[in-house]
């Protein structure tokens, strides 16, 4: 069957900001969406509010819309585009929920669209869980034996009849969350509250538990004429009990016979079918049990998902792509297999190497949460590495993760506390395969281990090689180890930094550091890397697509051009701090070298972008950006230059490096980055020009940092040097905390002092983004931050333009920013961060490459600012971009077309309970979302709604600050009555808003009585909170009410200029008649 | 190193034997499967070819006794990347090293598979040699170089079974997924062994056949003596074209009882019909193949094994091609409505392999409930 013509127009919705268990696997799939039904003439439109993705690029879509994700919002975009279709299943959970509710309000009949590629009913029987078991029980399929409940009542009722251990599933929910594994009556109670709690239904599955058992996935998809394939199958080495988003995971499955997985094939197609997807992929989750070989269907998603991602990453099979082409009409035989080109999309790739995905946390952001891996995902992002074997693979993930660590340990940085091998081994958490490997070293047994863990002893085999070779390589040294082993010990994936290691290699001033004298003698010995391509096919076609990856093989694939070409360094595994910001500046920096004719290649190892796209790039290397691996594909591939300054700071890391490797580095040189991260010098560079800078000082010892301390004065901002994302970053009053910080942060980045600055307490802050051509410099965009100073820039939400700024700070900024770039001899991005307090801009810091507020500013203004930089560092200058600047610059400055736009962003809380969520300088956001509108109340309206916030249009607030903010709050407070809320406030509070006139009524603090604050939050009493922090004393009283405002979903605002912002929004709302628009009308 | 893999042309793979030692000649074929290296050992389609698997992986869920497709290894030699002595099935019953020597099997690992597989793509299957005795690779070449190619090669009289025999177990509990239970042993089905897998007798007891195997060399007499409903013709290994005693019985049987063929049964049916056969270059060896059927245009992804095809453009006009490959576009199903006969190139019993294509065992019991 050929597309379908009865379709012009077609809705994409995306999946919003980045959240936990929504990642940019999403901008992915949607993007790849929007590309495929371009290419079939269709008119695409796109809903998303996250700014920072490539499919919210006004090329990919012919109406963009960056405006929040509810039904009301979309109402109005179908309203104005009338789209024909909504394909609803590449945008995730978020996408699916809404084409839900889009169909229950009636909207999408109301304007005649057409769900594509997903029923509702199919969606329903998905997600809820009793149906779906009933439905599955009825093709012959086996659950495990559970009941839905309601209430806590009816969840005991069930677990009687189930047993102990319990899982407990909140229904439609993302990733898990808020369930849990119960081993005990007390810890039920409290989960399925929790669980109730979060499920918008208010609704949980009480389950029998199969811990322990196998866990297996297989990527499904399916076509109109039923013709099914499957197109990758996962086995998850952490065992059931594990969320698969927290699981390490290996492609294909390692542990099936081949009776075994085709019944489990048989299964899957089953399962698509009795639900009903018609059109395209979805993923089947199994438990099987490792004694006896039953076979649980655990559950499916009939979308593209985070492991749907994952397999096109591992196969080649772009499942995105061919889903939005299915969903139109199309059949899998009708679609060619690109990679191959002669054989079309209807196969099953087969693979002859082995994929591993590891996830990353960033539990050092939330010291107070449990690191207990469940069935609740805390990760933030993921690595894949690629090998021909899975010691190889393995290893190279490890590395890949970026992580301080050069491989599955063996680089003398375990930190192993052997009274807890048992427990570490039995309780999964992010260290646990550390201890395997402690375990497997001191002589436990892969057969206890096996017990421990009930990780499936192959793995636990194939780990036990990898510590037997280490074994055998420690008997030598670099001069002494025989050629053979060293071979054999890079086929199993050991990095050159491991075997420095392992050898006991020293550094020297003649031969240099310990990898790369490993490196140099491998070399001598002829012991280098072969590239491998990724084809579908095991080799039994050609393959037309250079999407590659190294191993120790005979031969070499790479086929290398010899064209005039650039290498990109991607950003790694997505982190609080580096995520898909950066992944959009690496794109772009592909898009803006193509445009210039050369060839493009990237490096990256994150399976969830658009970067490790095969068609993105004109050749992918997916590997881990470490020094070895990034030199090994400059020796094969001899680029013209090499772009550091996109990917945040996974490439910068190397710049020193690959520069004394001589390897040509385009852009800014790495002597200006060291300079702008060397405190000492930059301050006197920022003397020289004469730009105001808070006092500070660097310090490597406790001794030291109190000497500065005491010069600067108190309060001080500490932080390491070369971090992203405020790591370990604190404000500090006092010598006490000081000292306790001095251990923790040194800890953190040993290489590199400690910066202390004074603290400017309630500054203003801004952050300008430019672009520098070596001569001249052009201002990208200049945000302000809503939140004041101390609370990390990338958790504060900005707006653009400035709206309190006075026009001649404005101007001092510019001519600073100006300045710096050149002083810095800047030649691409540079992002600067600047505070204003009593009428004087200080210069915070620097960064000389691209930051995380590029692909806002790039929406805001209309220009590609990170494609103009790249081309600026590959020489062409900014004056032949000036008619695109000038025309962003009117979008900004013309008064009359003025819009605001502000960005806002996601913190993780809801995944973290028990964690306090007061903003602080650390940064712990996810991701973001944009508003824009004519006035900045409903910009940030917008963008709030674009976060999941619900401002209350009317109720009651509850207003609790400490004695310096009072005043600033009387403004606020008078505005939320003048809105019509009813006030409530704790005592002091209180009384001082009556004695302004104020109407207030006083209610108790936790530790005052009954009914207190948390009670009335409980109850649905509160429909917003302001609540600044009080000091020590009550910080316990004040983090029992965020959390549960957290809990109960109440707005709650930790600042007064946010508060005052929010104020501004909820005003916005209640006028009503909010607009969108979409990128390319408003750059037309 | 301690093996050596040498192909006819010269080129040469080290690696390490995990089988018997020993030196072993065949045809150097490659296999895209994932799983299933047990049936594929053990599938009597291999006889003479040292068999490449291109999953890196091999060994992991060791050997078991549900999986073997007969009695014993067929293959002429073994050869993978990483071989796993470990292994971890709760169905295993041993390694499938030791299954190997205890059956003189010789075995070679870390080879690098893909550029054998990339070698074999671009020029073809070849002979080759498998050698753990050291001796010089000038040597093991001439050996290799002497061994007869494949074309022209019969080969079901080396793997056929010396007496007919039942067969009556069916594939519980690794057939597809049937709600219904299988049927009553209502149908005699007589299958002729020219290399015949067991998941094939299995999948007919499925359908609801009672099974008598008899000797590939059994004449059409003794075969319709036994007054069966149906007749199997199976897989089996080498050149169908030189299997000319098979095709001609078959032209005995055809109009007289229905027939059905897998693979080299479905070769020899297209020999029987008047059409002609011819090598492919590397053959298909894969679980993950495409194949339409013509009738309703339905996709379905085939086990295959096979390095001969049938030539459609020497079909008689009666013949009807019902399945085409998607990757290559070679016949994979012949069906002659008049003689009431039908085969497919591909393996529609799996074993391994997808199990879509099922519907063809139904297909010939109704077609027999057709003739009755």
């Amino acid at each position: 069957m050929p597309r379908r013509t009865d379709l012009h127009t077609i809705l994409i919705i995306g999946s919003g900001p980045i959240v936990i268990g929504q990642a940019c696997e999403f901008d992915y799939s949607g993007a790849q969406a929007c590309k495929a039904l371009r290419e079939e003439g269709y008119r695409v439109v796109l809903v998303n509010s996250n700014p920072a993705t490539i499919m919210t690029d006004p090329g990919l879509a012919d109406a963009t819309y960056i405006e929040p994700l509810t039904a009301a919002s979309l109402e109005r975009v179908i309203a104005r585009e009338r789209p024909d279709a909504l394909l609803p299943t590449v945008g995730g959970q978020t996408a699916l929920n809404l084409a839900v509710e889009l169909h229950e309000t009636g909207v999408l009949e109301r304007y005649a669209v057409e769900l594509i590629g997903a029923s509702v009913e199919a969606v329903r029987i998905a997600e809820d869980r009793q149906r779906f078991k009933d439905k599955m029980i009825e093709i012959g399929l086996q659950v495990p034996a559970s009941g839905t409940a309601r209430t806590v009542e009816e969840a005991l009722a069930i677990v009687a009849r189930t047993g102990f251990p319990a899982i407990i599933r909140p229904s439609f929910t993302l990733g898990g969350m808020g369930g849990g594994i119960a081993y005990n009556l007390e810890e039920f109670k409290e989960i399925v509250e929790r669980g109730l709690d979060a499920s918008p239904v208010t609704q949980v599955l009480v389950e029998e538990s199969v811990l322990g058992w196998k866990e297996f996935e297989l990527e499904v998809m399916r076509d109109r004429a039923d013709n099914g394939v499957i197109v990758c199958s996962i086995e998850n080495i952490d065992p059931m009990g594990v969320h698969t988003g927290e699981s390490v995971t290996v492609a294909p499955a390692m542990t099936l016979t081949d009776r075994e997985y085709q019944r489990m094939r048989d299964m899957g197609l089953a399962v698509l079918r009795a639900v009903g997807v018609e059109t395209g992929g979805s993923n089947v989750q199994f438990a099987v049990h490792p004694d006896d070989g039953r076979i649980y269907v655990i559950e499916m998603n009939p979308r593209v998902s985070r492991s749907s991602a994952l397999a096109s990453k591992a196969t080649g099979f772009p499942i995105a792509k061919i889903a939005a082409k299915l969903a139109v009409g199309y059949t899998l035989d009708e679609l060619p297999n690109d990679i191959t080109r002669q054989t079309p999309a209807s196969f099953e790739p087969t693979l002859d190497y082995v994929v591993v995905k590891i996830p990353r946390w960033a539990f050092e952001k939330f010291p107070q949460a449990d690191q207990t891996l469940t069935t609740s995902m805390k990760s933030v992002g993921e690595v894949m590495a690629i090998g021909r074997t899975f010691p190889e693979a393995f290893q190279k993930a490890w590395r890949s993760l970026e992580q301080g660590r050069a491989g599955w340990g063996a680089d003398g940085k375990d930190r192993i506390n052997p009274e807890r091998l048992r427990e570490r081994l039995i309780t999964p958490n992010p260290e646990r395969y550390f201890y395997i490997r402690y375990a497997l070293q001191s002589g436990m047994g892969v057969e206890q281990i096996n017990a421990l863990t009930r990780i499936d002893p192959w793995f636990l085999h194939q780990m036990e090689q990898i510590v037997n070779l280490e074994g055998r390589l420690r008997a030598f040294t670099l001069e002494s180890v025989p050629a053979d082993l060293l071979r054999q010990a890079k086929r199993m994936g050991f990095s050159d930094a491991q075997l420095a290691f392992l050898l006991r290699v020293e550094a020297s001033a003649a031969s240099g550091p310990p990898e790369l004298q490993v490196r140099a003698r491998r070399k001598e010995l002829g012991i280098v890397p072969t590239f491998q391509r990724v084809d579908t096919c095991a080799a039994e076609f050609p393959a037309f697509t250079p999407y590659l990856y190294s191993s120790y093989e005979s031969e070499d694939e790479a086929e290398v051009s010899d064209r005039q070409k650039v290498i990109i360094l991607g950003s790694g595994p997505n982190r609080i701090g580096q995520g898909i910001e950066f992944d959009y500046c690496c794109v772009h920096a592909v898009f803006g070298l193509r445009a210039m004719g050369y060839e493009t290649i990237m490096i990256n190892c994150n399976p969830e972008t658009v970067s490790t796209d095969y068609d993105t790039a004109d050749r992918l290397y997916f590997e881990p950006l470490t020094l070895e691996d990034v030199l090994n594909i400059v020796d094969l591939e001899r680029p013209d230059g090499v772009i550091i300054q996109f990917g945040g700071q996974t490439p910068l890391k190397l710049a020193r490096a690959l520069e004394a490797a001589g390897v040509p580095i385009w852009g800014t040189p790495p002597e200006a980055i060291d300079l702008a991260e060397d405190r000492d010098r930059f301050g006197a560079l920022l003397d020289r020009l004469g730009i105001p800078a808070p006092a500070h000082g660097s310090a490597t010892s406790w001794e030291e940092a109190r000497r500065v301390a005491a010069a600067i004065g108190y309060p001080v901002v500490v932080r390491p040097s070369y971090v992203l994302g405020g790591r370990a970053m604190a404000i500090v009053y006092d010598d006490e905390t000081l000292e306790r910080y001095m251990r923790e942060a040194v800890d953190a980045s040993p290489e590199h002092p400690v910066l202390i600055d004074r603290f400017l307490e309630d500054a203003f802050e801004m952050d300008v983004d430019c672009v520098a051509d070596g001569q001249e410099v052009v201002i990208a965009g200049i945000m302000e931050q809503i939140e004041l100073a101390g609370v990390h820039s990338g958790d504060s939400a900005c707006v653009i333009p400035t709206y309190m700024v006075a026009p001649q700070h404005v101007a001092t900024m510019r001519e600073h920013t100006v300045r710096l770039a050149r002083e810095l001899g800047v030649v691409g991005l540079m992002n600067v961060q600047y505070a204003m307090k009593d009428d004087v801009v200080y210069v915070l810091e620097v960064n000389p490459r691209a930051s995380r507020t590029v692909p806002f500013v790039a929406k805001a203004t209309g220009v590609p600012w990170a494609q103009i930089a790249v081309q600026c560092a590959a020489g062409k200058p900014l004056s032949a971009w000036r008619a695109v600047i000038e025309k962003g610059e009117a979008q900004i400055f013309n008064s009359h077309a003025r819009r605001y736009h502000v960005k806002e962003v996601v913190l993780p809380w809801a995944r973290f309970p028990g964690v306090d969520t007061l903003l602080g300088p650390e940064m712990r956001s996810t991701g973001e979302a944009m508003g824009s509108g004519a006035t900045f109340g409903e910009a940030f309206a917008k963008a709030q709604l674009g976060c999941g916030q619900r401002l209350p249009l009317s109720g009651h607030a509850f207003l609790s600050v400490n004695d310096r903010d009072k005043a600033t709050l009387l403004p606020i407070a008078r505005d939320l009555a003048a809105l019509g809320f009813t006030l409530l406030a704790t005592g002091g509070t209180a009384a001082y808003l009556r004695a302004s006139g104020l109407e207030v009524t006083t209610i108790y603090k936790v530790n005052e009585g009954r009914p207190n604050a948390v009670d009335y939050i409980k109850n649905g009493q509160i429909a917003l909170i302001v609540n600044t922090p009080l000091g020590k004393a009550s910080f316990f009283d004040e983090a029992a009410i965020r959390r549960a405002a957290i809990v109960h979903g109440v707005p709650t605002l930790t600042t007064l200029s946010g508060a005052a912002a929010a104020v501004e929004a909820i005003r916005a709302l209640r006028e009503g008649a909010w607009t969108v628009e979409s990128l390319q009308e408003r750059i037309a | 190193m301690d093996a050596v893999l040498v192909l006819e042309d010269g080129r040469v793979f080290p690696g390490r034997s995990f089988g018997a030692p020993g030196q072993c000649i065949g045809e150097v074929v490659f296999h895209t499967g994932m799983t299933g290296y047990q049936e594929i050992l053990t599938d009597p389609s291999y006889c003479g070819q040292l068999v490449t698997m291109t999953a890196p992986h091999i060994g992991n869920t060791g050997v078991n006794d549900f999986d073997p497709e007969s009695l014993r290894p067929q293959v002429a030699g073994f050869i993978v990347r990483a071989y796993s002595e470990n292994f971890s099935s709760w169905r295993a019953r041993g390694s499938l090293a030791q299954l190997l020597r205890e059956h003189r099997i010789v075995a070679i690992s870390e080879v690098d598979t893909r550029a054998l597989t990339r070698h074999i793509r671009t020029a073809g299957a070849m002979r080759g040699i498998i050698s753990t005795t050291g001796e010089p690779v000038e040597t093991l070449l001439a050996k290799a170089r002497q061994a007869p190619p494949m074309e022209g090669l019969d080969l079901t009289r080396a793997v056929t079974c010396e007496e007919p025999y039942h067969w009556a177990e069916g594939s519980a509990p690794f057939g597809p997924v049937y709600p219904d239970g299988t049927p009553p042993l209502t149908y005699h089905v007589v299958a002729y062994d020219f290399g015949l897998k067991r998941t094939i007798l299995r999948r007919l007891v499925d359908h609801g056949c009672r099974v008598t195997v008899v000797p590939a060399t059994t004449p059409a007499s003794e075969a319709l003596a036994l007054r069966p409903d149906g007749v199997f013709y199976s897989n089996g290994p080498g050149d169908p074209a030189a299997a000319t005693y098979a095709f001609e019985t078959l032209r005995d049987l055809l109009g007289r009882v229905p027939v059905f063929g897998i693979c080299l049964g479905h070769q020899l049916m297209g020999l029987a019909l008047g059409a002609r056969t011819y090598k492919l270059p590397f053959g298909h060896h894969g679980a993950n193949h495409p194949v339409r059927h013509l009738p309703t245009g339905r996709v379905e992804i085939t086990s295959q094994n096979h390095g001969f095809a049938v030539d459609p453009d020497t079909l008689p006009p009666e013949v009807e091609v019902t399945h085409i490959n998607l990757n290559d576009q070679t016949v994979e199903g012949l069906r002659h409505p008049g003689l009431g006969c039908f085969s497919v190139q591909y393996h529609p019993e799996a074993g391994p392999g997808p199990h879509d294509a099922t519907y063809l065992f139904r297909e010939f019991t109704a077609l027999i409930a057709a003739w009755r």
